[in-house]
């Protein structure tokens, strides 16, 4: 996932064609920028947004002990079942050696108000296998596809539950079936989820730019390309909640942001 | 007149709110938020029109409904639910402007959006009902339907609707309750809509992905269609319990019951006596009766997905206690058994007195069988509801199975009774005044939250008497022995007139 997403920010990039600029404001007087940001997502129709070379990046931890992950009962879907060694567990904590994954990290506030960025042309995938989505948490930008794929041989039925997008339901009954869409309003976090087999949870956050990521198991996220400002950066997890913090980061500067969680109190 | 429409549409919009705000606002709240006064207690929930999520549409998954599929739900409602057709009631401008009210909840959904229709042909003809069901298993909808279709699909007990309100999914052996209509072409729309704001979705991906094809999915809405009767089905006053010359089935899949007339009685949420209950899950029992002179048999079937108590229904009764918080004090948290009474009057040629339906009373006690799925049966009397003293020597007997989702007992019990005062007597030739209450423990239900019927008959009939048969016998032979001497005579008349020629048959005048 968090592949992914470090992907779904390098294409921005490269599409941008602003690998060496300096400065806050680099993508400002770009054409390329302007042309995508014109075809693209738009939120307000603002001035391209800026990038830059600056960077985000740290390490969520996580202290206490993970409350275990519920057991699923898999025996109504063999096929699912079948896939895996010993009784899979929905994994609401990926929690290894005091690190938590599965922490979207995003960017607030701090960028220009109305800036726009154009979306990936590369589309997000998630994958339904072993009757659990992969991944569980990621993020993309306004309007970029979502590719959802289904590699188990059974019904799946894929509801988006967004709050401030229009969501959908759509089946995929067997394996092989892939679906499209998208959405059109930066929402933290949307979430997926399959009636079917009711422990199956996702979430996708949606922003206006490509200033995300999330956690990998050993918890780090790295958020690149950033323009020198000062960020409200937001760390979001399905269980544990959100944290914020401030980060001024000057061109070409990295910047840690480093997070603390801890099971919520019962 | 579309343009006038839009013109006017901020007018239209104001009188849109006087008529909601008359005959929608109870329930569907004053902002439109589904949380009228009258919505605590429904299940399913008024629909929130803030958010633009509707369920009955014309357009693809998660978009917003076009005019004509909010009028159509206006002017016909919702089947299954507390939603009344409209038509009789508000005129084609009040609907129109209700509309438009209506839209105005969600801005953000309506505004500079065009519904866009999905092209709805016509069903392929011939019929295709088993490749209907090839293709029904193919998309696993028994996996929230059942195999039977009556909601009782593995994962039926974890569904919730977008707000986390529990929900069922539909009985497909009960097509006259569909939210969307009945006729295969409305099953097919729902097929390729989805129903958004439920776990029901669209499978317009599968046809897209060539998994299956758009004519396949109409062959499955019309073997969904096959799976309730052809028409719904009409509660008719009287159960006539025939006559049986061979041995009484009295095991609920006795292949005798195929041949037994069924009559349909309909079960409303008891809403009398306190805690009330406007969320029944049995909406009605199918019920079968034979007697032979000495034994009557009584064969009850109901619709209940869940043979209560199982745990895996423990979730939902957690949902039904969140959603339904007003109703009279909390819902039990434990699961009970399923339950079924048949109620009886204890006096039933006193024609001019007739038990309270809702268990009698103090003055005028009724005469029960109280069935529970732990399976445990009593027999005794009630003064009301669930006031119930147990009889000594009960003579009823029960065998119940748990088939897909219905609950098939069978009630036996002899015709004599030792006890006339307490017990009908269950005379041939007599109708027996008879009441049903049905409850399912799994959703919280219990011997006062449940589902009644007022009063019908159980009619026994008496022995056929040899002349009911010799008397057709004799009618058709004397009939057909005038009617043959009539034409004989008139072939006669005919021919003498007819051809004078030929004289050799009038010599036998």
């Amino acid at each position: 996932m968090k592949r992914m997403t470090l992907g779904a920010v390098a294409l921005a990039f490269g599409l941008w064609g602003c690998g060496g600029s300096k400065g806050g404001n680099a993508g400002a007087g770009n054409s390329a920028v302007a042309q995508a940001g014109g075809s693209g997502a738009g939120a307000g129709g603002g001035a391209a947004g800026p990038t830059g070379n600056a960077t985000v990046s740290g390490v969520i931890h996580f202290t206490g002990a993970a409350p275990a992950n519920p057991k699923i009962d898999m025996s109504q879907e063999s096929a699912c079942q079948s896939k895996y060694t010993s009784p899979p567990t929905d994994p609401q904590y990926v929690v290894s050696d005091g690190k938590l994954g599965n922490v979207f990290v995003y960017v607030k506030s701090g960028l220009p108000v109305g800036a726009t960025y154009p979306k990936p042309t590369t589309p997000a995938e998630i994958d339904q296998n072993g009757c659990l989505y992969h991944p569980r948490v990621f993020g993309v930008q306004v309007d970029q596809d979502i590719i959802i794929k289904n590699d188990d041989n059974v019904l799946h039925n894929i509801k988006a539950l967004p709050k401030e997008n229009r969501g959908f339901n759509i089946s995929q009954p067997s394996a092989g079936m892939t679906s499209k869409r998208s959405f059109t309003k930066p929402e933290v976090m949307v979430p997926l989820e399959c009636n079917v087999h009711g422990w199956m949870h996702a979430w996708v956050g949606v922003l206006p730019h490509p200033f995300f990521a999330t956690s990998g198991p050993d918890g780090s996220f790295t958020i690149k390309n950033l323009p020198a400002g000062t960020y409200t950066i937001e760390a979001w997890h399905e269980k544990a909640g959100v944290q914020q913090q401030t980060v001024t980061v000057g061109a070409g500067e990295t910047k840690t942001a480093d997070f603390t969680f801890s099971a919520p109190k019962a | 007149m579309t343009a006038v429409f839009a013109v006017s549409a901020p007018v239209h919009a104001q009188n849109g709110k006087v008529v909601y705000n008359k005959w929608c606002a109870g329930c569907h709240g004053d902002a439109g938020a589904g949380d009228g006064y009258g919505s605590k207690a429904m299940l399913p929930h008024p629909r929130d029109f803030t958010k633009g999520v509707y369920k009955i549409r014309t357009t693809a998954s998660g978009e917003i409904p076009t005019d004509d599929d909010l009028r159509h739900i206006i002017e016909v409602g919702m089947p299954g639910t507390a939603m009344p057709e409209w038509k009789s009631r508000l005129s084609a401008g009040e609907i129109g402007a209700v509309i438009e009210y209506i839209k105005s909840f969600s801005p953000s959904s309506f505004k500079d959006t065009k519904a866009k229709v999905i092209a709805i042909g016509n069903a392929p003809s011939g019929s295709g009902i088993d490749e209907g069901k090839a293709v029904f298993q193919k998309l696993e909808c028994s996996k929230c339907h059942g195999m039977a279709g009556r909601s009782d699909g593995k994962s039926a007990p974890t569904l919730k609707d977008d707000y986390g309100n529990p929900i069922r999914p539909a009985d497909l052996t009960e097509n006259w309750k569909f939210r969307g209509g009945s006729s295969v072409q409305a099953i097919y729309t729902r097929l390729r809509t989805g129903l958004d704001g439920t776990p029901m979705p669209s499978f317009q991906d599968a046809i897209d992905n060539k998994l299956i094809t758009d004519e396949q999915l109409w062959r499955v809405a019309q073997y969904v269609h096959s799976l309730s009767p052809e028409k719904a089905p009409e509660s008719r006053e009287v159960i006539r319990a025939a006559r049986s010359a061979s041995a009484l089935p009295t095991s609920p899949d006795a292949p005798a019951w195929q041949n037994v007339e069924r009559f349909w009685v309909p079960l409303v949420g008891q809403i009398i006596a306190k805690p009330r209950w406007f969320a029944p899950t049995v909406d009605g029992v199918w019920v079968q009766a034979l007697h032979d002179g000495t034994k009557l048999v009584l064969r009850v079937a109901w619709d209940d997905p869940s043979k209560s108590p199982d745990p895996v229904w423990d979730e939902f009764l957690g949902r039904m206690s969140k959603t339904l918080t007003d109703v009279d004090g909390p819902l039990a948290t434990q699961q009970g058994p399923d339950r079924l009474v048949v109620q009886w009057a204890q006096h039933p040629n006193d024609e001019s007195k007739r038990p309270y339906f809702l268990g009698g009373d103090a003055k005028m006690p009724v005469y029960v069988w109280r069935w529970t799925s732990e399976p445990r049966l009593e027999e005794g009397t009630e003064t009301g509801i669930a006031k119930f003293t147990a009889l000594p020597n009960g003579r009823v007997t029960q065998a119940a199975k748990y088939v897909d989702g219905q609950w098939q007992v069978v009630f036996t019990r002899p015709l004599e009774s030792s006890d006339t005062t307490q017990v009908p007597r269950f005379n041939a030739g007599h109708a027996i005044p008879v009441a049903f209450f049905a409850a399912d423990g799994s959703s919280g239900e219990d011997e006062i939250r449940g589902a009644v019927s007022t009063w019908y008959m159980v009619y026994l009939d008496v022995p056929t008497p040899k002349r009911v048969f010799v008397a057709p016998i004799a009618m058709i032979a004397l009939s057909a022995g005038l009617g043959m001497l009539l034409v004989t005579r008139a072939q006669r008349r005919v021919e003498n007139g007819g051809s004078a020629a030929d004289s050799s048959h009038t010599e036998e005048r």
